[in-house]
């Protein structure tokens, strides 16, 4: 694999690719979307593929102040996610804790040129000098891409916003708080639909919150919402207008030779993603990946386990809060592999087909540029092998919680804290 | 009053030392192969112990969550669940009376023990010694092991949380009720979780023990305390969602900084 890194100011919060995998939109603490484009395949160079380098910057959020809970909220991008292109130009969501914007970003070659009463830079002209009247043309110029915020949707979130998910019909979108679930119309910003609801009446009662959410890739009415003790529920919006009964509930029965105080913190399932083909879905639990059958609940069809090392650890990584670290997940284009992140900047890949799995690195020091990354092992206990890594060594405070998979080809961006790393297969 | 977060030095058995240092073999083994140089590491402690300190350790996460300025609502979700697992299983098998009897304040703080039991599995926990493993809490449970349930909480040591709360916040409940108490004080910081009662707030940590603070923490809490002391009761965002202008909330910091100097002041 090659690869292309960029570093970051602030910490990377999101990595999405749009639907051409053209374009690489990222997030940041910071408020800042950075979005890289993939250059077009070079015709001599036909062996490799274009490298993504930065087409647009922005501040997407800002830090703001809630005045009644005398509470800060963070600007810190949670998620983007792209709409399909519909014309020139394109159109992404991003979203902080409590308020979603739409985004278009757009290009501009060229430029008016020749007004009446406007010089060039914009002054304008004593009108008693203009003798002529002439028609501005359009001139090209050096390429600018532009984004403006198009909609605002704010102030239908009482919690953190950790997901958003936009419909196959590409005109509604679901936005996901720890307790609500919340149905949009793209063109309405004033009014969203609540169809999901698990606050209980007393709030002492809360045990259960709600970690990610998304639709169905092909069903309209489908979607399905994950939860801090493990389950997924999937939901059918025909069936009501408040989804707070399930239709199908997935939940794998607890192992009950590991249990321990920190079973339930480590079946909080911290993202749920479906497959391209909509047949299944993956969710990410802190030591492993399950890949589940829509149409079987009791338990997952394939577990594949991250670092499995870790679960000797759990009370070190309990009192050091990385139990709670929220690992993502996702497919490649095929839905024959599935990738996820680790500490030490490691991250895994499962291939689903032949049942074998990788541990690869994202760091400039120990991968020189455009060398083919080695895999890495990890040592739990015993006798290290040369090579190795040891349980012990591992960075605990590098970790990858975001990882992307291009469409339709072997390209994946890695977002280690404050780093994005590009890999592609080397064509042969 | 302020609010102070409790922060504390917890000098404990990093579990990779003791692997490091060849305690490789599960704790039941008992202390005939431990190995020479273990100066400052006392014999591996017991599962109630180290029960103890995970619960202990878990009550100071949740303080600490109200000192964040918004806290994780999962985090503390999952982290209560936690405290409610373990206390069940402490007054089940009767060892939330025993802790009365440990040692207290500082000394079983300053000693995270080695929480390398806790992490095995029940079923390993259960070859090796007659602890009941993680079992789901006995609705018939008598609770006849807690008398006045005031004194049992009153006198946990390091579980001062529960202590202040039910002095301060409820009237005395039936003995049998000793597991709603502590789920009451549960549910309370996790009510003052939502701001909803900043008085409760205050009695959470009216008696928290002064050696923990230190300046830097006394000045986070003061902080910490102008953004508590405006709770919202309200529920402004129910279903279905009310209506909001387009316009771009940007926040203006000199307004802020004005609104921060009330606080502050007042």
């Amino acid at each position: 694999m090659t690869e292309c890194s960029a570093r970051f100011a602030d910490i990377i919060s999101t990595v999405e690719f749009n639907h051409s995998g053209e374009l690489l939109a990222t997030g940041d603490k910071g408020g800042r979307v950075v979005i890289f484009q993939q250059e077009q395949e070079n015709k001599t160079q036909s062996h490799s593929r274009g490298e993504y380098n930065v087409y647009s910057t922005f501040q997407s959020h800002e830090p703001e102040f809630d005045y009644l809970k005398s509470l800060e909220i963070e600007e810190k991008i949670n998620k983007i996610r792209w709409l399909p292109q519909k014309n020139a130009a394109q159109f992404l969501l991003s979203t902080n804790d409590k308020t979603i914007k739409l985004w278009k970003i757009s290009e501009r070659d060229k430029r008016p040129e020749g007004y009446n009463l406007k010089e060039e830079d914009g002054r304008y002209r004593d009108p008693t000098t203009v003798t002529t009247l002439r028609v501005p043309v359009f001139r090209p110029m050096d390429l600018m891409v532009e984004a403006s915020p198009r909609r605002i949707f704010a102030n239908a979130h009482t919690y953190h916003i950790n997901s958003i998910s936009i419909n196959s019909d590409y005109e509604t979108y679901l936005s996901a708080d720890d307790l609500r679930i919340n149905l949009w119309h793209l063109e309405i910003t004033d009014r969203s639909f609540n169809i999901v609801d698990i606050k209980p009446a007393n709030m002492e009662e809360l045990t259960e919150v709600i970690t990610a959410a998304e639709f169905h890739p092909n069903s309209c009415n489908t979607f399905v919402y994950s939860s801090s003790k493990g389950t997924i529920r999937l939901c059918d919006m025909r069936a009501s207008a408040l989804c707070d009964r399930h239709s199908k509930l997935f939940e794998e029965p607890e192992d009950p030779s590991n249990r321990s105080f920190f079973s339930e913190i480590i079946s909080s399932i911290s993202d749920v993603k479906f497959s391209h083909s909509g047949r299944y879905m993956m969710t990410r639990d802190y030591l492993s990946v399950k890949i589940w059958d829509l149409n079987m609940e009791n338990r997952p069809v394939e577990t594949y386990q991250v670092h499995e090392y870790l679960r000797s650890k759990l009370c070190s990584l309990y009192e050091n809060d990385c139990i709670f670290d929220k690992f993502e997940c996702c497919w490649n284009g095929s839905d024959s592999i599935v990738m996820t992140g680790s500490y030490n900047n490691f991250f895994r890949m499962f291939d689903r087909n032949t049942k074998r799995d990788i541990t690869l690195e994202a760091s400039r020091e120990n991968n020189k540029p455009r060398t083919v990354l080695k895999p890495r092992k990890v040592c739990a206990s015993g006798k290290r092998k040369k090579d190795e890594i040891s349980v012990d060594s591992l960075d605990f405070n590098k970790k990858i919680l975001h990882t992307a998979w291009h469409p339709k080809e072997n390209i994946i961006a890695v977002a280690t804290t404050n780093n994005l790393y590009i890999f592609q297969d080397k064509m042969n | 009053m302020f609010l102070t977060p409790v922060v504390p030095h917890w000098p404990f058995y990093n579990l990779d030392t003791m692997f490091v240092r060849g305690l490789k073999r599960k704790c039941f083994d008992g202390e005939e192969d431990i190995e020479g140089t273990l100066a400052g590491i006392k014999a591996i402690p017991s599962y109630n112990l180290q029960r103890q300190s995970l619960l202990d350790m878990s009550l100071v996460k949740l303080q600490l969550c109200h000192m964040l300025v918004e806290p994780n609502l999962c985090r503390s979700v999952l982290i209560a669940n936690t405290v409610r697992q373990i206390q069940e299983e402490m007054t089940q098998d009767g060892t939330w009376q025993m802790i009365n009897t440990q040692s207290t304040g500082q000394a079983s703080l300053d000693r995270l023990v080695s929480t390398d039991i806790l992490c095995r599995s029940s079923r390993e926990q259960a070859e090796g010694k007659h602890v009941p493993g993680y079992t789901t809490f006995n609705k018939d449970f008598e609770g006849d092991q807690a008398q006045d349930s005031s004194e049992t909480m009153s006198t946990a040591p390091s579980v001062q949380v529960p202590r202040n709360l039910q002095s301060n916040v409820w009237e005395m409940e039936n003995p049998q009720e000793n597991k709603g108490n502590f789920q009451k004080s549960l549910d309370q910081i996790f009510e003052t979780l939502e701001n909803k009662s900043p008085n409760s707030v205050e009695d959470l940590f009216s008696e928290v023990d002064n050696s923990y603070y230190d300046l830097d923490t006394m000045l986070t809490g003061m902080m910490s305390n102008s953004k508590m002391g405006h709770c919202d009761g309200l529920e402004t965002f129910s279903s279905p969602t009310a209506t909001a202008s387009n316009s771009n909330c940007k926040s203006d910091l000199n307004e802020l900084d004005h609104i921060v100097e009330i606080l502050v002041e007042s």
